[in-house]
């Protein structure tokens, strides 16, 4: 399968959404993120038994966290899929591109002038 | 323990949104078993901070620790050295926490990060429930174990009422009779007895007053 999704997104893989914490979202978007999308597997089908509910909930709060700190809850968002639904992925991002465009930068981004630094720090 | 929720973060924007340095201290205690004041969600509030401050076009420096215990000087103390370059501190800690570490530095602004409701258990992750209001004179020996002042509405001490109904309190079928609890476990424990001897009035003296209260954490539930 060779499905094209934007270049401008970054993927942070993880043993399982359970491992991604609610700081880790947030500082995704404290080093200039524009958006975030959390991908789990089909609720009922975590590896790990309930990871992806978890997600769910944290997913949840940094809305809540967002949108009350001024750069609007749409930018976080999460979605459950199956390893086997490669097209749907590529579709999901392409949604979130676009809505992020709609959306403009991240008024974090436009304040400093900071651009995603290294996967690996936002991952850490 | 003592259990506690987050505040609203628009409150603590409100207190602090003038400040240019402030410090997050959370407390490794009880608010970090409810999962409402221990390191990480110092991180999550200093984060969330930190946000809101350059969102708004404003360079504020946020920082995050946390105590062991902030109702201890020796714990409060590991703060001495940096506290002064703060313009302010949240702490995350209860109710207790927050007022002895202004009280330890009286020249220095404290606010609360979190709302302290009251002493109870982790019935599981995310509900916490009351079972004891601190009356000063424990009567758990004649109650079978079970405490009429926290866990009946009415504090009565010769219960049940007449608004006992099916093992449920009148004032919510959510909450259980208390003194039908006790009755079952008297006569779990063969202590029905206590019954034919009315509770001597209780010395208020110790206590305060209050009802029962529960936290039900739905974004920690599942
Ligand atoms: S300050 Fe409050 S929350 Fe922290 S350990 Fe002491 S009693 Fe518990
Ligand atoms: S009798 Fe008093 S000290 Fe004992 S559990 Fe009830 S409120 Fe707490
Ligand atoms: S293994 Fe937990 S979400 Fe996939």
């Amino acid at each position: 399968m060779r499905l094209q999704y934007p270049p401008n997104v970054r993927i942070i893989e993880v043993p399982c959404t359970g491992k991604v914490d609610i700081n880790h979202l947030l500082m995704a978007f404290e080093v200039g993120a524009d958006g975030v999308i959390v991908v789990g597997c089909l609720e009922g089908d975590c590896h790990y038994m309930a990871g992806n509910l978890h997600a769910k909930k944290r997913v949840s709060r940094v809305k809540g966290i967002l949108d009350r700190v001024g750069l609007g809850g749409e930018r976080v968002g999460m979605y459950n899929l199956s390893s086997g639904m490669g097209g749907r992925f590529a579709e999901i991002v392409r949604e979130m591109t676009e809505k992020i465009m709609e959306l403009g930068p991240s008024p974090i981004r436009k304040a400093t002038g900071t651009a995603l630094k290294a996967a690996g720090e936002v991952a850490a | 323990m003592i259990k506690a929720i987050p505040k609203p973060i628009e409150e603590i924007i409100e207190n602090v949104k003038d400040c240019d340095k402030l410090l997050i201290a959370g407390c490794d205690g009880c608010v970090t078993v409810c999962e409402a004041g221990g390191l990480k969600e110092a991180k999550i509030l200093a984060s969330a901070l930190r946000l809101y401050f350059t969102q708004g076009g404003k360079q504020a420096q946020v920082d995050d620790t946390s105590l062991t215990r902030q109702c201890e000087k020796e714990y409060l103390a590991q703060l001495s050295d940096r506290i002064d370059q703060y313009d302010a501190v949240v702490s995350l800690a209860c109710g207790c926490g927050v007022q002895y570490l202004a009280e330890m530095y009286d020249k220095k602004v404290i606010y609360p990060g979190v709302d302290t409701c009251f002493m109870g258990v982790n019935e599981e992750r995310g509900l916490y429930s009351e079972r004891c209001q601190a009356c000063g004179r424990c009567i758990l020996a004649e109650t079978g174990g079970i405490c009429p002042i926290a866990r009946c509405s009415k504090r009565m001490l010769n219960g049940p009422c007449g608004g006992s109904d099916k093992g449920k309190c009148e004032v919510s079928k959510d909450v259980p009779c208390g003194w039908e609890l006790i009755y079952e476990r008297l006569k779990t424990v063969g202590q029905l007895d206590r019954f034919e001897n009315p509770t001597v009035p209780k010395d208020w003296t110790t206590s305060r007053d209050g009802g029962p209260r529960k936290i039900v954490r739905e974004d920690l539930r599942i």
